[in-house]
């Protein structure tokens, strides 16, 4: 359970999957200006992380390695992630259309969140990780990509009153405001 | 030059298999064509290695490589034995040992001995420590793993120096330190349980 | 003719100021931060993906009139990744070095956000030829900005460019500019210096 436990906050702070591995970033600039926006955003990417991170450790284990098919695995990977996207579109149109008016394109664009992708090749790449470990350590990725957006887009919502000079509005302070969070998240390296 | 097919059941299951099945076939016949090359291009890295940590050497380490269990269970934990052999005599044993304990996690280390169990030469294998701090295990780009050459763990400590051993950690690195003298522990344990004269066959 | 031609070059150039995908689009950024701690990743990276963009381009351009809509992302997906794979399994056969170095941003070129927006945007509405120039307009143009961030990351961060020592340093650099925050903060500046010079050319 110790360990379990290790592996998740591991990835949400320590390895942080936005500011440290740099995966997840086009959504994190595009969503972030609203909280409300960035917290359901994170929700959809949480649970599409885990079950997505769940079904291709499973395909690499019992059917890409034995039948020696390990070439395939980024086709089979990034087509299960897309119908998984699918899947999610369909059930929150009908459980929650609000949330899927409100995340509008960016639903969709969770098939190349790169973070996803990323967080699942990581997961395989582990070789000491069985199906337990794996489900913490995306979940914990997830959440750790949800932190980094909402406490981003609560910077942002501030930084838009503010007065930033002119060739740094936009984009470059919110790199700026991010090259800052990643330096804060560097403190917790001792952590795990 | 929008889509002239239309979308119904059957042209779209069509369409992704075919899609799905061609490229799945092109990929097969490019694994194929590479996998010598990637096999070499893996070894290589390995034989450069050995080169490094080892005396002079005519026989093949690899091809009569061993592999053997180490302190923690599971087969991506077990050690590789190297066995150098010059002019049918053993003239070293090369160890492909990890740690667990690295700043960026697990990293591997090729670590030279010569029979009498005083290492030779070591050399990391492949690491994501911090670069410009941890990553001066690497001896391209620190001499911190020279100072382990020519000592002999039975009367070196292979602990830093600020745990009580002989070891000169990398400044703002000890974790790194301590993770590469973890490794090299492991390898002299090991090394210890070893029965060289199985390696000493002709 | 020279109406057409004057198109064409414009349909290859604008992938490097106008339409540039890091510093203008802000496409593609994942792997504009992580691959870049060197001039060299950055250029590797660039041209890995490059490749996979004109080559997709061309195939999805020629593909796009038999694909029915409604699976048009999912075959896209799967072409782009097909390429990807291959660069893939090439790289880690002959330039081993760079494969590890690019380590996991090699399959993520499949999710790069650039290469499925060309295809959605141009390819699957434009002939092969024009894909082709667009598709090494625009890859080209990523090439051009991963290696000035990777060679301005190098720089500071080690006093080193495409692995030559400037001798800037007395020691090793600023290190933080080869960490994470480094990537962030030169990439702010980058594309805040890259919209003022795409500004000063193209006009507001």
């Amino acid at each position: 359970m110790e360990n379990l436990l290790v592996i998740l906050i591991a990835a949400m702070f320590v390895n942080n999957i936005v500011l440290t591995k740099f995966l997840g970033l086009c959504p994190f600039i595009g969503v972030s200006r609203k909280l409300s926006t960035a917290a359901g955003m994170a929700g959809a990417v949480v649970f599409v992380m885990t079950l997505a991170t769940i079904v291709t450790w499973l395909l690499q284990k019992y059917v890409l390695v034995p039948y020696h098919l390990e070439y395939l695995q980024t086709i089979v990977f990034i087509l299960v992630i897309a119908a998984l996207v699918q899947m999610v579109e369909i059930i929150l149109k009908k459980v929650s259309p609000s949330l899927y008016q409100a995340l509008g394109i960016y639903l969709p664009l969770i098939t190349t969140n790169c973070a996803i992708l990323g967080v699942a090749l990581l997961a395989v790449q582990n070789t000491e990780f069985g199906l337990l470990e794996t489900t913490f350590f995306a979940i914990g990725n997830g959440l750790g990509f949800g932190l980094a957006l909402v406490v981003f887009s609560s910077i942002r919502e501030k930084l838009d009153l503010n007065d930033v000079p002119a060739a740094m509005e936009g984009v470059p302070i919110a790199f700026v405001v991010a090259a800052i969070l990643s330096l804060a998240f560097m403190g917790f390296a001792g952590l795990a | 030059m929008a889509s002239k097919v239309k979308s119904t059941l059957v042209s779209m299951t069509l369409t992704l298999l075919i899609v799905t099945v061609v490229s799945a076939g092109i990929l097969a016949v490019i694994n194929q064509l590479t996998k010598e090359p990637i096999k070499e291009a893996d070894l290589k890295k390995q034989k450069l290695a050995l080169k490094q940590v080892l005396p002079d050497f005519d026989n093949n380490p690899i091809k009569e490589s061993d592999t053997i269990p180490s302190d923690i269970q599971g087969d991506a934990y077990k050690l590789v034995v190297f066995p150098a052999i010059k002019d049918g005599k053993l003239v070293g044993v090369a160890i492909k040992t990890f740690t667990t304990k690295g700043f960026g996690g697990r990293f591997d280390v090729m670590v030279g001995f010569l029979p009498d169990g005083t290492i030779y030469n070591s050399i990391v294998l492949n690491y994501q420590e911090t670069p410009g701090l941890g990553d001066k295990i690497d001896p391209e780009k620190s001499d911190f793993s020279k100072q382990f050459a020519g000592k002999n763990p039975a009367t070196f400590k292979l602990k830093v120096k600020k745990d009580g051993g002989d070891v000169d950690a990398i400044t703002a690195a000890t974790i790194s330190s301590r993770a590469y003298c973890d490794a090299l522990q492991r390898a002299y344990n090991a090394f210890k349980k070893l029965d060289l004269k199985k390696y000493q066959n002709n | 003719m020279a109406e057409e031609k004057k198109n064409r070059l414009d349909i290859f150039l604008k992938g490097f100021i106008k339409e540039n995908p890091t510093f203008v689009m802000l496409l593609g950024l994942c792997p504009t931060l992580g691959t870049t701690t060197s001039a060299i990743n950055g250029m590797g990276m660039g041209l890995a993906t490059a490749f996979v963009l004109t080559m997709s381009n061309l195939v999805i351009s020629l593909a796009a009139p038999y694909i029915p809509d409604k699976v048009r992302i999912p075959s896209y997906i799967v072409i782009i990744a097909s390429f990807v794979t291959m660069v893939d399994m090439t790289m880690h056969a002959y330039a081993p070095e760079l494969y590890k170095a690019l380590g996991i941003f090699i399959p993520l070129i499949v999710v790069n956000c650039i290469i499925l927006g060309r295809a959605e945007a141009f390819a699957s509405k434009n002939g092969p030829w024009d894909s082709i120039l667009d598709g090494l307009g625009v890859g080209l143009g990523f090439t051009m900005s991963l290696t000035i961030l990777g060679a301005v990351r190098e720089i500071l961060g080690s006093g080193k460019v495409f692995g030559l020592n400037l001798h800037i340093y007395h020691g090793d650099g600023i290190l933080v500019f080869i960490l994470a925050p480094g990537a962030f903060l030169v990439l702010a500046y980058l594309i805040a210096i890259g919209q003022r010079i795409k500004k000063r050319i193209y006009g507001e």
